[in-house]
C-alpha cells in the first residue's frame, strides 16, 4: 500500500518546524514514522504536508537534576540501553525495550509515542505514572505540561496542531523504589491488550507514593486510583478494583469485560512483582 | 520530488523521489534488489527488513527520503568477495529455511543482534526476532543458526 500524495519538508530547527507547520491546514510532523506511516499507508489519514523533524538535535538522554531528561527524538531503542535511565529510572528503560520488536524500536522515539496519543501505547501510561513532564515548543516558546495534563483522548494530547514536543522529563527514582510494567499481548510484537505500570517507594515496611497506571483501559492512559490506595493501605489484593473509573475498548483482541478481568489481575501481578524486586 | 542520496551495499546511488515512496519500494523497483521481500506491508512481519547505518528497520516503515545521507544493507549486500556471510553459511547449515520468504529479513535481525550484543543467549535469540515472522514455523532452526555464529 503507497500512502496518498503529500507535501514533504525537513525541518532545519524547532522554529524551522513550527513555522512550516503553521503554512497550512492539515499538516503531521513526521519523526521516526512509526505510528504515522502505518497510518498514512492504510489512508487513515490524509495530510498535505509532513514536516520531517527527524533530522534536528533532539536526542539525548541527560542529567537534569531531580529528573533525567530524554530528547523528544530519542528513539525507543535508546529508552532501553541508556546507562541514566537504568540506573535513575529503570522502569522507563525496561517498558522502553517491551515496545513493538527490535526493528520498531530502532526508529520509533518517544515524542512520537508520547504525541500520536494511542492508549494502546506503553509510554504513555509509563510516564503518567511517573508523573512526568513533557515540554511543548510552539509559535509562542516552550511549556510545559505534566502528564496527567497531557492525554487527552484517542489520538488526542495537549500538542496543537503547531507544536511539536521537544523534551519529556521523568524524575530520578531516589530512594528504595519498586517498580514493574507488565503488559499482556496475544503476539510478541502486538500493542498491550492491557498493561500496568505500577512504581511506589517502600517506606515503614509497606509502601508509599504508590502510583499505577493503565495502558488500553480507556481512551487515555488511566492512573488506578482505588488500586494506589489499595497498595498503600497494604491489602491483600491490591488489584481487586483496578478496573473502577475505566472504560475499556472491546474489540478483536478481547472484550471491555475481559479487559478488566486483565486489568485486575495484572495490577496484583506488577505489585507482587515490583515488591519482589 | 526530491533528491536523495542513499548509499546501498556500499554503492552510493542518488534518486529523485517522490516523498510518498517507501524505502522497500525504492530498493526493489529502482534497484532490483528484489531479495527485500515485502509480507504484511504492516510493520508487522519483518519480511522487508534491512539495516540502516547498520541496525535493523521495517523498508515498508521508512519513507525514502528519511533515508537520506543513510547507508542501508540489504541481502545482496552481505556476501563479501563471493563468500557467504557467515549467518547466510549457518542458516543454510541448519536448515533455517522452508519456504525462503522471510529469510533475508531473518538474517538482517539476526545481523543486527549481534552486531550490538556478539553472545545473546537463546532467549535473548529469540526476543530478538521479535519482529520476524516465519509462516512455515521453522524458528528453532532459525535459532540454533544464530545460536551457532553467536558462539
Amino acid at each position: 500500500m503507497i500512502p496518498a500524495p503529500f507535501d514533504y519538508e525537513v525541518a532545519e530547527s524547532v522554529d524551522n518546524a513550527i513555522e512550516l507547520l503553521g503554512t497550512r491546514e492539515e499538516t503531521k510532523v513526521l519523526a521516526g514514522g512509526h505510528s504515522l506511516l502505518p497510518l498514512l499507508r492504510l489512508r487513515l489519514t490524509r495530510p498535505s504536508l509532513l514536516v520531517d523533524v527527524g533530522r534536528l538535535d533532539l536526542s539525548y538522554v541527560r542529567d537534569a537534576g531531580d529528573s533525567i531528561a530524554i530528547g523528544a527524538l530519542t528513539r525507543h531503542h535508546d529508552v532501553a540501553t541508556a546507562p541514566l535511565l537504568q540506573e535513575h529510572n529503570p522502569l522507563m528503560s525496561f517498558a522502553a525495550g517491551l515496545i513493538g520488536d527490535p526493528q520498531v524500536r530502532h526508529r520509533g522515539t518517544i515524542g512520537g509515542s508520547l504525541a500520536h496519543g494511542d492508549p494502546a501505547s506503553d509510554l504513555p501510561a509509563v510516564v503518567l505514572a511517573l508523573d512526568g513532564e513533557i515540554d511543548i515548543a510552539g509559535p509562542n516558546g516552550v511549556r510545559t505540561v505534566r502528564a496527567a495534563e497531557f492525554f487527552r483522548g484517542v489520538f488526542e494530547t495537549a500538542v496543537g496542531p503547531q507544536e511539536l514536543v521537544t523534551e519529556v522529563r521523568v524524575p530520578k527514582l531516589i530512594g528504595d523504589h519498586v517498580w514493574s510494567y507488565l503488559k499482556f499481548r496475544h503476539r510478541a510484537q502486538d500493542w498491550a491488550t492491557v498493561g500496568v505500570a505500577a512504581v511506589a517507594r517502600r517506606s515503614n515496611g509497606g509502601v508509599a507514593d504508590a502510583a499505577i497506571a493503565l495502558v488500553n483501559m480507556g481512551a487515555t492512559p488511566l492512573r488506578a486510583g482505588a488500586a494506589e490506595a489499595a497498595w498503600i493501605a497494604g491489602a491483600a489484593d491490591p488489584g481487586v478494583e483496578a478496573d473502577a473509573k475505566t472504560e475499556p475498548p472491546s474489540d478483536t483482541n478481547g472484550s471491555a469485560d475481559y479487559r478488566r478481568h486483565l486489568a485486575r489481575v495484572l495490577v496484583r501481578r506488577a505489585v507482587e512483582e515490583a515488591e519482589a524486586r | 520530488m526530491r533528491t536523495v542520496s542513499l548509499t546501498v551495499n556500499d554503492v552510493p546511488h542518488e534518486f529523485e523521489l517522490d516523498p510518498r515512496e517507501l524505502l522497500v519500494y525504492v530498493l526493489r523497483e529502482r534497484l532490483g534488489l528484489t531479495g527485500t521481500v515485502v509480507g504484511c506491508d504492516t510493520s508487522s512481519c519483518g519480511a522487508c527488513t534491512v539495516l540502516l547505518d547498520g541496525e535493523s528497520v521495517k523498508s515498508c516503515t521508512v519513507l525514502g527520503v528519511q533515508a537520506d545521507g543513510h547507508e542501508i544493507t540489504t541481502i545482496e549486500g552481505l556476501a563479501e568477495s563471493g563468500a557467504l556471510h557467515p549467518l547466510q553459511e549457518s542458516f543454510h547449515e541448519h536448515h533455517a529455511l522452508q519456504c525462503g520468504y522471510c529469510t533475508s529479513g531473518m538474517v538482517l535481525a539476526a545481523v543486527s543482534l549481534l552486531a550490538e550484543n556478539p553472545s545473546p543467549s537463546e532467549d535473548e535469540i529469540r526476543h530478538a526476532l521479535e519482529g520476524n515472522i516465519c509462516r512455515c514455523t521453522g524458528y528453532q532452526n532459525i535459532v540454533d543458526a544464530i545460536g551457532a555464529v553467536a558462539q
